[in-house]
């Protein structure tokens, strides 16, 4: 079971959260070239250790927030926030 | 040693002390025209068919740890060919072919056991797919059978046929070719039958670096030394993506974990290998009496061949809502292996932008069964630098051209095939 800590709600199972994938890709702007519209739907870095992630804490406060773990060991590195508009800490009124 | 009903007699008269290793233990060569990494069922296949079938000898194939110690030896063991897309369909039903001669060609008994499967339905819109979908197999002369309710009961007798069950059975389609094997059996008589061939089987052997002279590969860094390529394969499952890393190639894959289950053994109870439609749930009977089941992955990138206990909680409910006796079975065991999630569900067995440098993977979940079909159209890859009429669409660069073969019309998100 992995414990998660999200920013908002504090640490729970993993199974309030569903998976987002990798959060290193970054959508190309409209114009951009198929080559980088490519790399950006299919291709992944996919790495065995450090990888940055998306999760949403759906059965909870339905955030959005970013998970670095490590895929050998399932250790969590850290959890932030993942909109941009609210730096990590930041709580809203 | 020719294995044979004589052989096994005249050992038993002589006190089984006379067979022999069934492949050599070689130290590694220079050099060799063909070096596939990879040392599972694939890979294996793969020196087998290259020596057998197109007179390619000096072949190696370097694993890191033992064969068949990854996903081989890690998976439910169904055999089936019930696709629906045509290139997947002509593949896996190739696949199938060679599975039915598979024990003598190689002169080992892979067990192969032709029970059938059965894929349960249980709305309407599901009946539908399911007929097009077997209509679409019989359109490629794979066999299909359409079971309604009373079909179902006679093949099935233990499942919840309850009008107030929370997802009523209708009916299944049913491939009765489809079966299981014995997977350890495959990985360990295509290793003897392609060592015989004079393939070098080099265990322990973890490849560490790929060197490059220009657009070419000559070898591979190992840790047992340098290696010399004519041309290299590279058949490593859920470790593509690192492997190609070394090339500095990045794959349309993540890697994803499958858990599997054994029960403790019973008397025979499951003639057949079962799907639940409703839910994602598979079933089947070693031939010890253990049932062997299993459902999704666990849904995150991860290379750790475990898995977690909320998608065994999810599997196993599956399994009891489908066939409620399950719950009285304690487990015996469970494991999980690493699977190559490709962004479209389908195998990449292609050539890759480097010349002599050669990709078999992105098998998801489905690679045991397609193991001799696999080994038998990437040898003819490698062996023609072109792929098999049969491997034709299931090209690296499919994804950047927009020919996808999604089965499932998931979309770009390997969590979902």
């Amino acid at each position: 079971m992995l414990r998660i800590e999200c920013p908002w709600c504090g640490v729970r199972n993993e199974d309030e959260f569903s998976y987002g994938g990798d959060a290193t890709v970054e959508r190309p702007a409209d114009e951009a070239s198929s080559d980088d519209w490519y790399d950006y739907v299919y291709t992944r870095s996919n790495p065995a250790g450090k990888h940055s992630e998306y999760w949403q804490h759906l059965n909870g406060c339905r955030g959005w927030i970013i998970v670095e773990r490590n895929t050998m060991t399932h250790e969590i590195y850290s959890t932030a926030i993942a909109s941009p508009s609210l730096p990590p800490g930041t709580k809203e009124a | 040693m020719h294995y044979s009903a004589l052989s096994l007699v005249k050992q038993a008269l002589t006190g089984n002390r006379g067979w022999t290793r069934a492949w050599r233990n070689p130290e590694p060569k220079k050099h060799y025209d063909v070096i596939i990494i990879g040392g599972g069922g694939h890979g294996l296949a793969t020196a087998y068919y290259l020596a057998r079938l197109h007179g390619i000898t000096n072949v190696a194939v370097l694993e890191k740890g033992y064969i068949g110690g990854g996903n081989t030896g890690k998976n439910t063991t169904i055999v089936r060919s019930n696709y629906m897309l045509n290139p997947n369909s002509q593949f896996y039903e190739h696949s199938m072919k060679l599975w039915e001669g598979l024990s003598q060609d190689l002169n080992y008994n892979v067990m192969f056991s032709q029970r059938g499967i059965l894929n349960l339905v249980h709305t309407d819109a599901q009946r539908d797919a399911s007929a097009r979908r077997g209509n679409a197999m019989r359109l490629n002369g794979v066999d299909a059978v359409m079971h309604d309710l009373e079909g179902v009961k006679k093949l099935m007798p233990h499942l919840d046929f309850s009008k107030n069950t929370r997802f009523p059975i209708q009916g299944g389609l049913a491939q009765p070719r489809g079966g299981t094997a014995r997977h350890d059996a495959v990985a360990w008589g295509y290793a003897r039958a392609a060592d015989k061939l004079g393939v070098d089987i080099i265990q322990k052997c973890e490849v560490t670096a790929i060197k490059r002279k220009g657009d070419r590969i000559i070898g591979v860094e190992t840790s047992r030394g340098f290696i010399g390529a004519g041309q290299l394969g590279v058949a490593v499952a859920g470790n593509s993506s690192r492997v190609f890393d070394m090339v500095g190639m990045k794959l349309p894959i993540e890697s994803h974990v499958l858990q599997a289950f054994v029960t403790e053994g019973i008397k025979p109870l499951v003639d057949t290998v079962c799907t639940f439609g409703a839910g994602h749930f598979y079933i089947s009977q070693s031939d010890k009496g253990g049932l062997v089941f299993g459902g999704d992955l666990d849904g995150y990138n991860t290379y750790a061949q475990r898995g977690n206990l909320p998608t065994f909680n999810h599997v196993v409910a599956g399994g009891v809502t489908m066939m409620p006796c399950l719950a009285r079975l304690r487990i015996l065991r469970q494991w999980g292996g690493v699977m190559d999630m490709s962004m479209d569900g389908t195998p990449i067995i292609s050539k890759t932008p480097v010349d002599n440098l050669y990709m078999n993977g992105g098998w998801c979940y489905g690679g045991f069964k397609a193991t001799p079909g696999s080994g038998w159209v990437f040898a003819h890859t490698i062996a023609y630098d072109k792929p098999h009429e049969l491997n034709r669409e299931f090209t690296l660069e499919r994804f950047r051209e927009g020919n996808i073969l999604d089965e499932k019309g998931a979309g770009a998100s390997p969590k979902a095939h």
